[in-house]
């Protein structure tokens, strides 16, 4: 997005954008031309800083990456308790292949944790922080058994990779007025699918008819996690049907998995919040 | 669009002298200070101006990102579709199953943009598969590899060129049916590998390209020239 617009767009609901920004308009419409010439990965941070000085921490465009990257951080936090936990649990993981690919999935979800820690830090605001105490994995004993049988386990993980891409999908637009963090945020949700794929395909060794992508809104869990999966089942995108487009034959199964949806930020708080202490 | 119509009539001198009599001194310099204000803004977009360039002229714009994410879609519809049709040796029923599905999913994708470009679309793209030995499921499943990971990193890199809120969640809910083929297929290849550290960095994110660099690895398998020079660049 070009940096113009980002102003032209706030200029809208805030006429006095300039003038917060610069005090001067005819000194930050020099910088907003110049900005073609600025090194590209400075130009988000001395934006992000100009911004935050006009505005102040907490509200305004600035505020919203605090709080969606905080968001994504909780759920990172989730993910990566889940996993060392799991991986930690004597008995549970029956082959070395399971525990190879789970080790992969929890390093990762490390990783993204340290690496929204950063940003989060980088941009001036304060990174929440969880400890293992602070999750419940049976979700209040709807998973009682989550960290002994394996089929649970891999369920939960399930639901968790499949909500962490729905959830970055729906926060997208929220990161839009910085290139960089909104590129970092996609960079990390086609990762949760990665792992969502190879989850899926656990399962499906186990027995569990599902696929890598998500058919209808069909977990193959069961109604417990019907919100993970509500709305999945669509197929129509901006208003175009997809099933037999064009002429060819798409079913309404191909025509769902085509397309993962998003979930708003309340939606997957609903869903988290049972597994929180 | 509104800033190219506005420069070509300046340019060609559209503005009539009748045209201009009827504003008074202010406003006229009002509208040309404008004028520049856009060419500026347009001049800054499009860095890579480059008029030697010939092709299918994805356009600019939002536009310009859908058709390219079309072409994308062209090439990896028209890939698992010969899979389909010429499936190779040894092929499993359950690949053959999932390698359908993903053939359905890209054709949906690309018809989608089809759609919803309607008279912007570009026209349909020539491949070239002949460097694929469609009998050898080590020569499909590593160009499968290859198409799917690709298709990843264009999305990411796509992400922030995009300016519609719309158009940047339409890109999402593809890309992540993308990197769950990527993942899949990097599996039947060879399992455990679907977010391997030749798809992922240390930092967990997977990686993003910019168009240029996507169109030049896609080049390979596409015939038809493509013009990706009037595409945003930031």
């Amino acid at each position: 997005m070009n940096l113009q617009n980002i102003i032209t767009e706030i200029e809208k609901v805030d006429p006095e954008v300039y003038e917060r920004l610069n005090g001067r308009r005819d000194a930050m419409k020099s910088f907003a031309k110049a900005s073609g010439k600025v090194a590209l990965a400075a130009l988000p941070l001395a934006f992000g800083s100009m911004l935050q000085k006009a505005y102040g921490k907490g509200t305004g465009v600035t505020g919203l990456i605090d709080d969606t990257l905080n968001f994504a951080l909780t759920l990172e936090y989730l993910e990566a308790n889940f996993y060392i936990k799991g991986i930690a649990s004597a008995g549970l993981i029956p082959t070395p292949a399971a525990v190879a690919a789970l080790t992969t999935i929890r390093d990762h979800e490390n990783a993204h944790v340290s690496f929204l820690r950063n940003v989060i830090t980088t941009l001036g605001a304060t990174p929440v922080t969880f400890a293992a105490a602070d999750f419940d994995f049976t979700a209040g004993g709807t998973f009682a058994d989550v960290f002994s049988n394996y089929d649970t386990f891999l369920a939960v993980a399930q639901t968790f990779e499949d909500t962490g891409v729905r959830a970055y999908k729906g926060q997208a637009g929220n990161l839009m007025t910085n290139n960089d963090i909104l590129t970092a945020a996609l960079n990390i949700h086609s990762v949760e699918a990665r792992h969502a794929s190879h989850i899926r395909q656990m399962r499906k060794a186990r027995g569990v008819d599902v696929k890598p992508w998500i058919t209808g809104n069909n977990s193959g869990i069961g109604s417990v996690v019907a919100a993970s999966y509500a709305g999945e089942e669509v197929t129509t995108q901006a208003g175009v049907n997809i099933v037999n487009i064009g002429g060819f034959t798409i079913s309404a199964n191909a025509a769902s998995e085509a397309f993962d949806e998003p979930l708003t930020k309340d939606q997957v708080t609903a869903i988290v919040t049972p597994f929180f202490a | 669009m509104l800033l190219r119509q506005s420069k070509e009539k300046i340019l060609l001198g559209a503005a009539t002298e009748s045209e201009i009599k009827g504003v008074s001194r202010r406003n006229f310099l009002g509208y040309l200070g404008g004028a520049s204000a856009l060419l500026i803004t347009a001049a800054a977009c499009k860095k890579d101006d480059n008029n030697t360039n010939t092709g299918v002229d994805l356009g600019s714009g939002d536009v310009g990102i859908l058709n390219y994410a079309y072409a994308l879609e062209q090439l990896e519809a028209a890939f698992y579709t010969q899979v389909i049709l010429t499936p190779y040796s040894g092929i499993s029923a359950a690949e053959s199953a999932l390698l359908t599905d993903i053939r359905d999913h890209e054709i949906a994708h690309r018809e989608f943009f089809k759609a919803a470009l309607a008279a912007s679309a570009i026209p349909a793209l020539e491949v070239d598969f002949t460097s694929i030995n469609f009998s050898s499921r080590d020569s499909v499943l590593a160009t499968a590899k290859a198409f799917e990971d690709l298709g990843v990193t264009a999305y990411n890199g796509a992400g922030k060129l995009i300016v519609s809120a719309d158009y940047l969640a339409l890109a999402g809910k593809i890309v992540s049916v993308e990197a769950r083929h990527a993942a899949y297929i990097r599996d039947i290849i060879s399992n455990g590998s679907f977010a391997d550290n030749t798809a992922v960095d240390p930092n967990g994110l997977d990686l993003s390209r910019t168009p240029a660099q996507v169109l030049a690895i896609a080049d390979t398998y596409i015939k038809t020239a493509i013009n990706a020079s009037n595409l945003p660049t930031n």
